[in-house]
């Protein structure tokens, strides 16, 4: 048991002593792998960065024009002092991945934030093998259980249609990086509707079309002229927008919120929004049980969320488990708006 | 049921509450009068007793859901809600029941009082198979007794008259008091006509609103009556047909709990109604609420209780006289008939005409407010001398204007998540003064604080924890707020001997150090000048 881990916490973040870098460090280091370019994850001030590809252009927007980013396709190996590093889909938003470290034939891998379900936006997540697997657990508990998300895609349809007749607008709050374009995306078959945008989340569309990623239709809400009929409209915002004073100009609008939290009444109510559509970027209960299980891991190490619960679950059934201290917030059910995503309204 | 659970997520999912009555009169309208009878009573806050111990309920659910038990406690945690964590807990269902909502509230929700724990459970899994999402939740939540849902007495009045065309006076008259959840008495209700339909029944309670602006903007002072807002129980007290019937505001008959203001009654002639306020009263004052509170928590309403807790109505005002409704008269009118009525029936001093404040200028009613500390009241009620008593809260004709609460600038020491809407947040906190180095718990607050104050609060609470006792976490004492309170009184049971009255946040006050809260000693100096 005195052997060292291969990865451990620091005051500043993961990190591997073999290979001399740190996994999304929370300070700034000098080689930081990033799993996702949301702001708990990706945070500035790092000498260096390495992410998968497809991230490329959320990453520098995340982390500023002069971040010195370097990027991987995924399942391409680079060395970095002898350990062995590559980068594999998490299926979280456009760019995310697992990150697999292998030194003298002991695999970890470190999952980032993940989902199970399918996302037009992004590569699907990609079981990988290893001795221990380092998991979140945002939704670690048994209440977190998605209905397929056609179910919820049909529910805002349904709700966007009403909202339509009735002569208002819909407005869904939504994370910028990646739950709105997966919302778009989701959306993209209602053919009739006109998408409009908060500056937070149509500059993340642009990085996302410039990723070669099909998004329908957008207008940003600032280039609107005054006075516009909004009736109808469905707008895509960030969190931070609800009860602030860019939401007046659609007047008696109905109000959304897309998150896995949703799932329970009372954090609705407390977001005092209309509806809580159930839209996830996270694993719910049951893939995170199949996924750690399709590692084939013995030993598990759970990050944010419900940390305990998860490990005693895991023990109960006989794998080896801990909880890892990180300062990673998965989807808080804070508003999350780092820097640098806002564009002036 | 299904009707009933749509019902519910309409009037869940909207603050609107044009949409609400438009939600609540659709299903009325469409329902037979036995499901709408049933929707009033539950919209109404009728909630039966609970049929089912909930450690049964859970323990069956933990069973369906092949979930251990400790796991299933942190869910709770997470929900904040029991009906709900089953709910989410339990797969999905199997079946899907087209049974009509009265079906399932008599045939299955009430059937469970007669049954043993095997016939309960069969029960319970049966519903959980045949009823999914949102009719799965409504059904646990009628079946925990705690189902609650955003329609005021108001609103479901509106929507009921909106349904039936009936004046929405006549529904709220009839509605008021013990609703017979039937078939019959929802004709009744609906009916057309102006018939009354119960000798019990009291009239709608008319409220204050609070004070806005200045005195001087009410006009000239001589046409208003000032007088005293007692903390008691808001409570109507009948007397027809040789009978005394007592409500109190929650609609409930509490007849029996005062059996003392009874037997003064029954000097009241035939066909008369006051309304008033129920008080524990001794030698020509209010004792504390928390008095009442211990008589009206008692099973059996023992001579030494009620020797040591007498109770007495103070009457505000006179609504029927002789048999007629009299509240579209002036209260000037009003006022006189009763001051006359109870000087000569009262007795034993149970029944009591509350005090007006005099007053030849606002001054004078400025003054009156600073004494009503001492009086043992929370402050003055403001009535125009020609308003007619009305329906409700409405503004214009009555305004109270309570007592600014006491304030202490104290210490955050625990938090606990709260419940429903605020569940996953720490948003129940517990608060301490200084006794020298030491810091002595003595109050707990739930509101006050806006909802980003809140969020932020909850991410200060996650970070400096110092030890978590299940869901309730000890914090680094270095989070100052300033509390308010209504009373304060010496309390044996409890640590800091000192009990305060509706706690709750005003500022958080970010700006102090902790060694700047206040001490023991000033809660103690508080308590000294309420006692003089």
């Amino acid at each position: 048991m005195s052997k060292i881990d291969l990865l451990r916490i620091t005051d500043r973040g993961l990190y591997c002593d073999a290979g001399d870098f740190h996994i999304d460090p929370w300070l700034p280091v000098d080689r930081a792998l990033i799993t996702h370019a949301h702001g708990d994850h990706a945070r500035w001030g790092s000498l260096r960065y390495a992410g998968a590809r497809d991230g490329r252009h959320v990453l520098q927007t995340r982390l500023g024009e002069s971040a010195d980013i370097e990027t991987f396709d995924y399942g391409e190996h680079l060395s970095m002092n002898g350990v062995s590093v590559s980068f594999h889909p998490a299926g979280h938003i456009l760019g995310s991945a697992q990150i697999r470290v292998e030194h003298r034939g002991e695999v970890w891998v470190v999952s980032g934030d993940y989902k199970a379900e399918p996302d037009p936006t992004c590569q699907p997540f990609e079981p990988v093998s290893c001795h221990t697997f380092v998991t979140e657990s945002t939704f670690g508990l048994p209440i977190y259980r998605w209905a397929p998300q056609s179910e919820a895609f049909a529910d805002i349809a349904a709700w966007w249609r009403t909202n339509a007749e009735a002569g208002r607008a819909s407005i869904i709050f939504a994370y910028a990086l990646g739950k709105a374009q997966r919302v778009l995306a989701g959306l993209a078959h209602l053919g009739e509707a006109s998408f409009y945008t908060h500056g937070a989340v149509e500059r993340l569309n642009r990085d996302y079309r410039a990723s070669g990623i099909d998004l329908p239709a957008t207008t940003y809400v600032a280039s609107v002229p005054r006075g516009h009929d909004w009736a109808g409209a469905l707008v895509l915002a960030p969190p931070s927008a609800s009860g602030s004073t860019w939401i007046r100009r659609f007047g008696a609008a109905s109000t959304a919120f897309a998150s896995g939290w949703m799932r329970v009444r009372g954090a609705r109510r407390r977001r005092s929004v209309d509806r809580g559509f159930v839209v996830s970027d996270h694993v719910d209960w049951p893939a995170l049980m199949s996924a750690i299980e399709a590692t084939r891991a013995q030993r598990i190490l759970v990050t944010h969320g419900y940390r305990d619960p998860v490990v005693r679950f895991l023990r109960e059934r006989g794998l080896e488990s801990d909880s890892l201290a990180s300062r990673w917030e998965g989807e808080g059910d804070e508003d999350v708006m780092p820097r640098g995503e806002e564009i002036s309204e | 049921m299904k009707a009933f659970a749509r019902l519910f997520a309409a009037i869940d999912s909207t603050t609107r509450t044009n949409e609400k009555v438009d939600a609540v009169a659709r299903y009325l309208s469409a329902a037979s009068a036995e499901d709408a009878a049933w929707a009033v009573y539950f919209l109404s806050g009728g909630r039966p007793r609970r049929l089912v111990p909930v450690r049964r309920l859970a323990s069956w659910a933990m069973d369906a859901s092949g979930i251990p038990d400790w796991l299933f406690e942190e869910s709770y945690h997470a929900v904040g809600d029991l009906a709900e964590t089953i709910a989410l807990l339990l797969p999905e269902s199997t079946e899907s029941s087209d049974a009509p909502f009265h079906f399932w509230v008599e045939k299955r929700l009430f059937a469970l009082a007669g049954l043993d724990e095997e016939g309960q459970r069969r029960i319970a899994l049966d519903a959980w198979r045949d009823l999914g999402g949102t009719e799965r939740f409504v059904w646990n939540k009628l079946i925990t007794g705690s189902f609650r849902v955003g329609v005021s007495q108001a609103l479901l009045v509106r929507a009921v008259s909106r349904a039936s065309g009936v004046p929405e006076a006549t529904i709220s008259h009839r509605l008021a008091g013990e609703w017979k959840p039937d078939a019959d008495s929802y004709r009744r209700l609906v009916a057309e006509g102006s018939g009354q339909p119960d000798v019990s029944n009291p009239y709608p309670f008319f409220l204050g609103y609070p004070l806005e602006g200045e005195l001087e903007d009410l006009g000239a002072v001589g046409d208003w009556q000032a007088e005293w807002k007692w903390d008691g129980i808001r409570a109507q007290l009948i007397r027809r047909r040789g009978s005394t019937y007592l409500w109190s505001r929650g609609n409930d008959l509490i007849t029996e709990r005062f059996p003392e203001v009874v037997a003064a009654s029954e000097w009241l002639p035939e066909g008369t109604v006051i309304d008033g306020e129920l008080l524990p009263w001794r030698e020509g004052r209010p004792l504390p609420f928390a008095q009442l509170q211990r008589r009206i928590g008692r099973k059996n309403l023992s001579a030494k209780i009620r020797s040591e807790v007498p109770v007495v109505i103070l009457a505000y005002d006179l609504l029927e006289l002789d048999g007629v409704d009299v509240r579209e008269r002036p209260l000037a009118w009003r006022r006189l008939r009763l001051s006359e009525l109870i000087g000569s029936a009262n007795a034993e001093s149970r029944i009591l005409v509350s005090p007006v404040v005099g007053a030849a200028v606002w001054e004078d009613v400025r003054a009156a407010r600073e004494r009503a500390r001492a009086m043992g009241s929370e402050g003055l009620m403001l009535k125009r001398n020609d308003a007619a008593y009305g329906v409700g809260r409405r503004k214009g004709g009555w305004w109270k204007w309570k007592l600014e609460p006491w304030s202490v600038d104290a210490i955050m020491v625990y938090a606990q998540p709260g419940h429903g809407r605020r569940a996953l947040l720490h948003t129940d906190y517990t608060f301490a003064v200084r006794d020298g180095d030491a810091l002595v718990p003595f109050a707990k607050a739930y509101s006050g604080l806006t909802d980003a104050e809140i969020r932020e609060l909850d991410t200060w609470i996650r970070r400096n924890t110092i030890e978590k006792f299940g869901p309730v976490r000890a914090v680094r004492p270095e989070q100052v707020f300033e509390l308010g309170f209504e009373g304060i009184q010496a309390s044996p049971r409890h640590k800091s001997g000192i009990a305060v009255r509706f706690p709750r946040i005003l500022r958080w006050r970010k700006d102090k150090p902790v060694a700047e809260a206040d001490t023991i000693q000033a809660l103690r100096l508080l308590l000294e000048q309420t006692d003089s």
